[in-house]
Parts: C-alpha cells; structure tokens; sequence
C-alpha cells in the first residue's frame, strides 16, 4: 500500500496535471464514481481510447453537443464496451501493423458501471477476457442500476435497499449476496486482476498503470461511493469507501500471474456496521441482519487471505 | 482479369470481401450465413489477407466489434442469419446513427418459431426501418457484384452508412453456380482504400456516440432520413460505374419482359429467377407478364417504382416473410403506399410464399399472375394471402 507522509507536497508530483475529464460534467455532487474516472485517465495518460458502456458517466459525461472527455472516446451501448472495446483493438493494432496509423501503442480501455459489467454486459467482457485482448477493463462498481433510480443488479450487496428489492415488512431488501466478478475475470486466467476504490487514488492509480503496461486482457473492480443511491450524505463519500475497505467489505488486492497480494495491511476490520450504519440503503436492518453480514464478511476476508497465503504465481508454479 | 469461377456462393461471397481487403472481420456462427465467416477465415488463415478476425462470443458482439472498429478507422465486415440478426438488433439502428459504414452480408433465414434454419426475409424485414442501406442479391453473380460495391457505397463521403446484402439463405448461400469473380488489381480500381471521416486515435480526440437530449433528435433523426435518401443518387453513381467497368448492369428495380407487360410479379431476391421462367412459360401462352426484381429495398426506390408499373392493369407482389395481423406484406406495404397518390395504378395482390424454406417453383409463379389477372374482375377478400398453406 502506498502509504504518502505530507501528501499535499507530494500529490502534485504524482499526478498528471492534466485533465482528461473535464469539470462540468453532469454528475451528482459528491459522486466518487466521476472522480475514480478523472483519477484513472491521469493514470492513462493521453496515448489511450475509451469506451464507455451506456450508464451514469455516459450520460452526464457526453450530453451533444457538450463532452467532458480530452481522450478520444466511443459509446455504443449497454452490454458491449468490452466487444466494441475488442473491435477497436483489433483495428488500431491492424492499422498500426499495415501502416496506416502511428507506430506507437496505444491502450484501449473499457469502462462499465456494475449493471453493465455484472449483469447484462457480461457475456461481452467473459468473451473479451478470454480471447485476449490487449484490453483494460475497469468496472465501476456502484452496487445497483443508479442510471435509471437504483434497482437492484448482481453487484448489490446482501440487506440493501434499492428501488426494486426495497426493504419491508416483508422483506429484507437484496436477500443474495454479492456476485464475486474479480474472481470470476481471474478464472479466465487473465494476467492482472485487481480491486480499488477512489478512497485510496494512490492505489488505485498506480494499479491503473500497472494494468496498462500488460499487453493482454487485465481487469480491474473500482468500488465506487454513490452517495444518491446509498444514501450517504455528499461529503461522506470518501468516508463510506474507507470504510468499505476498513471493515473488510471490500478489500484491496491484486491478482497477478494468479499470485494474490494484499493492498493494505489491516491487523484488525473494523466491525461491518460502522460502515453499514452511515448508509440509508441498509438503515432498516436488524442487528441478526448485521451479525449475518458480519460472519460472511470474515469468512470471504478468511478466503482472500488463504489465497494470499498459499496461492503462488504462474511463473512459481512452473518453477 | 475477371476469372470464372464455379464455386458455392457463400465462398464466393468471402472472396469479393477479401478483394475489399477489410481490416477487421468479426463473426459469430449461424446457418445458413456461416460458409462465408468460415471461408474468410481460411483466406485470413492463409495469409491472403491482412485481416483481424474475432471470433465473437455473440452477434452481438459482432456487431458491436464491429462499431469498435470502425469507430478506429477500420474497414469492417460482418455476416449473420435470422436469430443472429435479431440478437444484433440493438446495435442495429445504432450504427447508421454514428455514420459507421460496416458492411454486413445477411444469409437471409426465417426467425423462429417454429425454429426453422430456411429461407426467408423475416429476419431483414424486422430491421427494414433501421436506417441500413439493404440491396437484395438474385444470384451468385449479384452477390459477389454487391459485397464489392457495398464497400463503396458505405465509405462514400456523401454516405457514410451501412449496407446490408442479402442473400436468400441455402437457395444462394449453399448452391454452386458458374459466376465471373473480379482480380485483386480490378477491385483495387473499383474501390479505393477507406479514408474514415474520424477515427478514435489521441492524434485527433473525437467522442462517438453522444447522448441526444429531445431537443436535438427530431434534427438527428432527420439526418439519418436526409443520409439513407441522399444515399440513392451514390448508389446509382456506384452502379454506373460498376458498369463501365465490369459490364454488369444494376438497377433498383430490375426489368425482365416488362415490355407490352399488363400483368407483373415483383419480387426480392433469388425467386426472381424463378420467377423470369413462369414469365416466359406466360408469354408463351398470350399472356402479357412481366417480372421487376428489386435490388435496392433501402433507400426505397420510390421514383423508379412508379415509373416501372406504368402501363401495368394487375401487380402481384411477392412476399418473402408474414405480417401477423398487419394490413399486408412488407414489400406490399411499400408498394401501396408509393402507388396511392398515383391517378393511374395497377390493381394490386399481395402473396406470401416460400416462408421457411417452403419450395417456390415455376407452377407457383403461373398460378399467382393467374390470381392476379382475375382479381381485376373479383377483388380478393383478403389484402394478403399466404400461399400454398396445405389442407386450403
């Protein structure tokens, strides 16, 4: 973990001046999933092309005639940012290799909410991971449909409240848990895998750069503070992704060559319901509720950390 | 020099593609399109082109590879069938809206169900409106003669569309017939190499693809409208020049024996073939049949319709797919709505045939003017009639 001492003296250095997400974008006041997108293209960097899959950033991003994007960028729509992410590709390196553009190379990245990453844009990604594109694939992971009102998806955690699996005297809100999407991109045995939030931008930059510099499918899963539809006041958002990461609901780490690395060294999580309790989406969860979510907490922590424990790396494997 | 060829059609379908030397093909397997991604992949693996072909987990993906990488500046290619092409249908009307000029053949099947894997239009006429420029093949030859020019017609600068070809599904993708294919020198003077408008690349930063709030749709749906009508006079500069150059004539509505003719069959696609021998076997009974075989489907060929059914008393338009409690066929649709304000008009029937790969032979073309020539005394009760239902 890249931990900075005097960071206002040091951030400037670390980071491109540049912007490639233009303020005036049409995002929430507050939303970190806009600022996890302004922090990645500084990672990127100017020699890359976006493409974006219809959601919240699509729409506040390029309302016509206006675009809030310094990088080139392509929308198309829902489910396929990773295949038209292949087609482009595909085309630069085709074009590159009969001369018909620059000799240089230039990093195709695909972005997607949760829906689009999840649910309906994952056959897309499964097919784009596995034939080996040279393709960052970053998932933006805000936990429901916020686009169109914060309906439940695949990414929504047990006990939330959403607008189509609200909570009631009948219902918990969500009753499954959340899918486990890095690990099943991992699966795909694709050479970089890794988990970030915008809460910690110096980690989650420097993993950007690092997926950048794989020449293959690399994937990462950027948890992403939506104070709308979490229910989270404004100025809460880096908080909430803290403690995300602080109660061990959502841990750092990457998955290099199959080697598992923890992001941050915690002795000790944080109980889940200081991080659950600030939220308005799992207000009316019961103390049994939090208990259960605390035991499958410990237990999915209890996993990862075997895995970084004994698992090794392709090239050990081979020895 | 042109050689001739013997060769099933599909094949030769992916060898004119690869005389347009696309960049990027990607392709997704369904009968009956499949022998053209099939065969593009073996010239790709024979290294006779240098072409990326993606093997796509979807038609989906197909296409929308696709939009990647024309977005990029590629020349991009794609094939499908029926549930293919539904399956693509939400990246359909999207891809003349960003102006990608993806050229796409369409091994045309009928859309379940029942599934079925046989020919018919069902699967085109569910995309008519899209916004895709759609030229309808008769043959071998015609196949081979549209995947070429569709390439240029798409990239024009005047059009920047998508084109579709449409080859009816087993009746011309799986059959072999004799056909003159173009040499690579031929081609390369034919079409030349594709100049994107745009491309994704930091040398130029362009967004694609932008949201469009309700006060600027109307004006983009009106330059989606104005492009695909604008595109007509391209496609006929196209044509002409395929002329001069090959000595094939193409027309949007094509005639045969339309001379003296009072009585037509109109039709889409390889039936015309079919059909020209009913024509002959008519004539050579008295009866003044004429055949007019449409090519272009998109932009409709609104002017050249009414100038072919001049003099005609009877119309028999040929349907390859249902309307399901629709007024009439989609063909017919078209065809009544640009004869209505004409003060002269023939009396038109509307046939349904060859759903699914049902046969079509001569007899049934004979019958069908027959039907027509006495609907001018007795209309029909019916505006449309699905022809040979058996046990009727």
């Amino acid at each position: 973990m890249n931990t900075v001492k005097n960071f206002d003296l040091y951030a400037p250095r670390l980071v491109d001046k540049e912007e490639y997400f233009a303020a005036g974008h049409r995002a929430c006041s507050g939303c970190g999933e806009a600022l996890a997108i302004r922090l990645m293209c500084k990672a990127l960097g100017e020699d890359t092309v976006i493409v974006n899959a219809t959601g919240c950033m699509e729409v506040v991003s390029v309302m016509y005639p206006t675009t809030a994007w310094n990088l080139p960028w392509i929308h198309v729509a829902f489910p396929n940012a990773a295949s038209v992410g292949s087609g482009v590709e595909a085309a630069l390196k085709v074009l590159r290799r009969k001369g018909k553009i620059a000799d240089r190379r230039i990093k195709v990245v695909a972005i997607g909410g949760d829906g689009g990453t999840f649910d309906i844009g994952f056959q897309a990604l499964s097919g784009a991971m596995e034939r080996g594109h040279d393709l960052l694939y970053v998932c933006f992971d805000n936990e429901a449909y916020m686009n169109t009102g914060i309906q439940r998806s695949g990414a929504t955690p047990f006990g939330a409240s959403t607008t189509t699996n609200p909570a009631g005297a009948a219902s918990q809100g969500k009753n499954e848990w959340k899918k486990n999407i890095a690990e099943i991109i991992a699966a795909h045995n694709v050479p970089y895998v890794a988990t970030a939030c915008h809460s910690y931008p110096l980690d989650f930059m420097n993993k950007v750069k690092k997926a950048r510099e794989i020449e293959g499918p690399s994937y990462i899963h950027c948890l992403s503070v939506c104070p709308t539809g979490w229910r989270v006041p404004t100025e809460d958002c880096i908080k909430a992704g803290r403690l995300a990461v602080e109660t061990g609901v959502f841990p750092l780490y990457e998955i290099e060559e199959g080697k598992y690395t923890m992001s941050l060294a915690q002795e000790k999580l944080r109980p889940v319901e200081d991080y659950l309790k600030i939220q308005g989406r799992f207000r009316h969860l019961t103390p049994d509720h939090i208990g259960k979510i605390q035991k499958r907490v410990n237990l999915e922590y209890k996993k990862l950390l075997d895995k970084v424990e004994n698992l090794h790396s392709w090239s050990e494997l081979e020895g | 020099m042109s050689k001739r060829i013997g060769m099933e059609i599909a094949l030769a379908a992916a060898e004119a593609v690869a005389l347009c030397k696309p960049d990027v093909v990607a392709a997704y397997p369904i009968t009956p399109n499949t022998h053209i991604p099939e065969h593009l992949s073996d010239i790709v693996a024979e290294g006779r082109i240098d072409t990326d072909f993606i093997c796509v987990e979807s038609e989906h993906s197909a296409l929308s590879a696709c939009c990647g990488a024309s977005g990029a500046g590629a020349r991009a290619f794609t094939a499908t069938s029926s549930q293919g092409l539904l399956y693509m249908a939400e990246i359909v009307p999207v891809v003349p809206s960003m102006r990608l000029p993806i050229v796409m053949a369409i091994g045309n099947r009928a859309v379940s169900g029942p599934i079925n894997i046989w020919n018919d239009h069902s699967d085109i006429m569910s995309q008519r409106d899209s916004g895709w420029i759609s030229l309808f093949a008769a043959d071998g030859q015609e196949t081979i003669d549209m995947m070429i020019q569709a390439f240029k017609i798409a990239e024009h600068r005047d059009v920047m569309l998508p084109v579709n070809v449409n080859l009816d599904g087993f009746q011309l993708t799986h059959v072999v017939e004799p056909m003159m294919l173009p040499d690579q020198k031929e081609v390369d003077r034919f079409l030349p190499a594709y100049k994107p408008y745009a491309a994704l690349h930091p040398d130029n930063i362009v967004s694609m693809g932008a949201l469009g709030m309700p006060d600027i749709f109307n004006e983009a749906a009106m330059a989606k409208d104005q492009a695909l009508i604008n595109s007509k006079k391209v496609i006929l500069e196209v044509w002409k020049e395929w002329e001069e150059q090959f000595g094939r004539k193409y027309e949007p509505i094509g005639a045969y024996r339309m001379k003296g003719a009072e009585v037509a069959l109109l039709t889409l696609g390889s039936m015309g073939d079919t059909a020209e021998v009913a024509v002959d076997e008519l004539r050579d009974k008295g009866v003044k049949a004429g055949l007019l075989k449409m090519k272009l489907w998109r932009p409709f060929p609104v002017e050249e319709l009414i100038k072919a059914v001049k003099g005609l008393t009877s119309l028999a338009v040929i349907d390859r797919s249902a309307p399901f409690g629709g007024a009439c066929g989609p063909v017919c649709a078209e065809v009544k709505a640009v004869l209505y304000d004409q003060k002269e008009r023939p009396a038109i029937t509307n046939h349904i045939i060859g759903l699914g790969g049902r046969d079509i032979v001569v007899g049934d073309f004979v019958k069908i003017v027959e039907q027509a020539i006495s609907a001018q005394k007795k209309k029909p009760k019916e505006a449309y009639e699905i022809y040979g239902v058996r046990g009727s």
